[in-house]
């Protein structure tokens, strides 16, 4: 920021008591230094922190005008969409607002497993990106009960109940949850009381989560350390500006769907209200927790643990795994762009998630050209953890790195002169 | 106290026998034929006159049955009804009010801020008279249902008058195409010049089908135009922002390339 800026009596008067705005400047501004080979995937943390804040803004706005009870719940959000005054606006975009929310954040983890983001020295960095995972989903799933349809009971029921595989105490946790002996007023209330706090929970992950990233600062595609000012741009203006950018293109995908689609992501079983007697034919979690869904549902008796808990256990390993992440690849090297073998691997990795998430969206008995889709799920799985705790490892030890560009402004300049005006 | 112990084993009893059995029950019913609605797509609106005889047909026909709680008589006046229309419809339903300063409850006509008056007081009384099955709210029934519009036009006009050779129907049950199952409790409810529109348009089956489709389309998504209308706008001033944003950028990162 400028020396004028400062010059003024009142920013100076304020920033000698307070000095929040070299604070700003130095997080955000001018002040904080940049990778300059940063391409369009980094754009993604920025995008979900925005879309955090757009869902907790229209949260509270509906929160003012809904009732957590039983026999008010649907009804309430039916009010919303049709007397409150653009109310439907505001649940349409928190609606919407949480699949973007995930589809964000997986390319952002996405993002970061291809350039090695999780490696030294940004393990911690990434430790706490899985725990903003693990907190969205528990608020996700919590508010997708609110509504009180047929599928927020049902889902409520079936992952509550999923406690109940805990041995000796499972049923007296189940209790405990649900606050009765079932899915009752009792816990939709605590539900509507956890989905307010850990949003802002989340802000505070957020928080530490940004903290850790300004120690090193940002990986970047190369995956080499920043050497010194040479290799770096000021944050302000060129990523403010690009990730404005990156903003624009956003909310013009998400305002489509608001506006011309706002049921694509949804289940239309939620439009009926929740009946304790009537179980829908299909349970159906939202999309993005199909995968994990198809994880959970692949699991088979194994010895003396029944295929319900060995499912919760591969559902919560499913994600806990990423955690060791950064001690299970042992290669040196963060970028897969120097990393042939890895690289491939990264896409079949990838394509295996989505078939998961396929696998998910299917019952365990139905067939794809003959071969159920719980053998798919089974294999999908095996393969997802075999990626994780056994290719990761041995790829990072067996392969052979390309060679490596000397520093981050040696290949800016190289290539500058081969591409000319390529967006970097 | 006994039937509250087994709540939870009964809980679990369902859920275990909805995932094991789920395939198995969900037949699902034929694919209906996607018709091309005047509301679909970007610039879609309702038409004023199909919603007005989707109206009728719900009035006269649906209604006997089917409640459409989520709305009230106002609401109308939203797809053309003046006010004075909306007061005459609201005032042919009774509504209990009360208590008055005797402590009384008591009867009077509807207002146009009273919601729908159901055809039944409860769930019980509507079973009771229709063979035991429950006839649903209307009120987010395209919401409601997989293929949604499209859905409600078939199951309408989707009866067979005998079942296919090798299906014997409970009785009381009818046997219709799009229904998941094929056996539906509801009869069919909609048959040529079921109605007299007003308008002169001749009542097919298909006709009657397409208006209260319409009319019930319109009762889910009250906000649909209003959507679409304001979307039109939020994209187009979008889409300038972005560009001049990317140019923008582009300028900014100039020195840089």
């Amino acid at each position: 920021m400028s020396n004028k800026f400062y010059e003024n009596p009142v920013i100076k008067w304020i920033e000698y008591r307070l000095p929040i705005f070299s604070f700003i400047d130095e997080s955000v501004g001018s002040g904080y230094p940049t990778p300059k080979n940063l391409n369009y995937w980094w754009n993604f943390g920025s995008l979900a922190g925005i879309v955090l804040t757009v869902m907790i803004g229209t949260g509270i706005m509906l929160a003012m005008n809904y009732t957590p009870h039983v026999d008010y719940a649907f009804e309430s959000v039916e009010r919303i969409m049709r007397d409150v005054n653009y109310g439907w606006l505001m649940r349409y975009l928190h609606m919407n607002g949480g699949s973007m929310f995930f589809l964000i954040v997986y390319i952002h983890m996405f993002r970061g497993l291809y350039y090695g983001s999780y490696k030294n020295p940004r393990e911690l960095l990434w430790i706490i990106g899985v725990f903003i995972f693990l907190a969205m989903m528990a608020t996700a799933f919590m508010g997708y009960v609110l509504p009180w349809g047929q599928q927020s009971f049902w889902a409520a029921t079936v992952i509550t109940n999923l406690f109940s595989a805990i041995p000796l105490v499972g049923d007296s946790i189940v209790t405990w949850l649900w606050g009765g002996f079932s899915v009752d007023n009792p816990t939709l209330n605590r539900f509507y009381a956890f989905h307010y706090l850990l949003p802002f929970v989340l802000f505070g992950l957020v928080f530490v989560h940004l903290w850790a990233l300004h120690v090193h600062k940002s990986n970047n595609p190369l995956g080499i350390d920043i050497q010194g000012p040479q290799d770096t741009i000021p944050f302000h203006p060129y990523y403010t500006m690009k990730d404005l950018y990156g903003l624009g293109v956003f909310v013009l995908f998400f305002m489509f769907f608001v506006f011309f689609a706002p049921n694509f992501f949804s289940e239309p079983d939620n439009y009926i209200k929740a009946n304790p007697l009537v179980t829908p034919t299909h349970i159906v979690p939202e999309w993005y927790f199909l995968p994990a869904y198809a994880v959970l549902r692949a699991v088979p008796d194994i010895w003396f643990i029944s295929a319900k808990l060995g499912g919760v256990i591969a559902m919560f390993a499913f994600t806990l795994v990423l955690l060791l992440l950064p001690w299970l690849d042992r290669s040196p090297v963060r970028s897969a762009s120097f990393r042939p073998i890895y690289r491939q691997f990264f896409w079949i990795f990838v394509v295996d998630c989505i078939i998961l998430g396929w696998v998910g969206a299917n019952t365990p008995d139905a067939m794809f050209h003959g071969v159920p889709f719980l053998w798919i799920g089974r294999i999908a799985t095996i393969y997802y953890f075999a990626h994780i705790l056994i290719l990761i490892p041995l790829i990072s030890v067996l392969e052979k790195p390309k060679p490596m560009p000397e520093s981050i402004a040696a290949a800016v300049a190289a290539d500058g002169k081969a591409g000319a005006g390529e967006n970097k | 106290m006994k039937k509250i112990n087994l709540t939870p084993a009964l809980t679990a009893l369902t859920i275990a026998l909805t995932v094991a059995l789920s395939p198995a029950i969900a037949s699902e019913g034929a694919k209906p034929e996607a018709r091309d609605w005047s509301w679909n797509g970007m610039f879609g609106t309702f038409e004023r006159a199909a919603l007005h005889r989707g109206y009728q047909v719900y009035n006269e026909v649906c209604a006997s049955c089917h409640s459409l709680g989520l709305l009230s008589y106002r609401n109308l006046a939203a797809i053309g009804f003046s006010e004075d229309q909306v007061k005459k419809i609201a005032a042919e339903f009774e509504v209990t009010d009360g208590p008055n300063d005797e402590g009384e409850m008591f009867q009077r006509p509807a207002r146009p801020s009273d919601s729908f008056v159901p055809p039944f007081p409860n769930g019980n009384a509507a079973r009771a008279s229709n063979n035991g099955a429950l006839p649903p709210d209307l009120s987010l029934i395209t919401k409601a249902r997989k293929g949604g519009a499209n859905y409600i036009h078939g199951l309408l006009t989707g009866y067979l008058e005998e079942p296919p050779a090798g299906v014997t129907l409970p009785e009381g049950m009818s046997y219709n195409l799009y229904f998941p199952g094929n056996q539906i409790a509801m009869g069919p409810p909609l048959d040529d010049d079921a109605v007299e529109y007003a308008d002169g348009t001749k009542a097919t089956k298909d006709q009657l089908a397409a208006d209260v489709t319409t009319f019930l389309a319109w009762a889910a998504e009250p906000e649909l135009e209003e959507r679409k209308r304001m979307g039109i706008k939020v994209m187009l001033f979008l889409l300038v922002l972005t560009g001049m944003l990317y140019a923008l950028k582009r300028a900014i990162w100039k020195d840089q390339h």
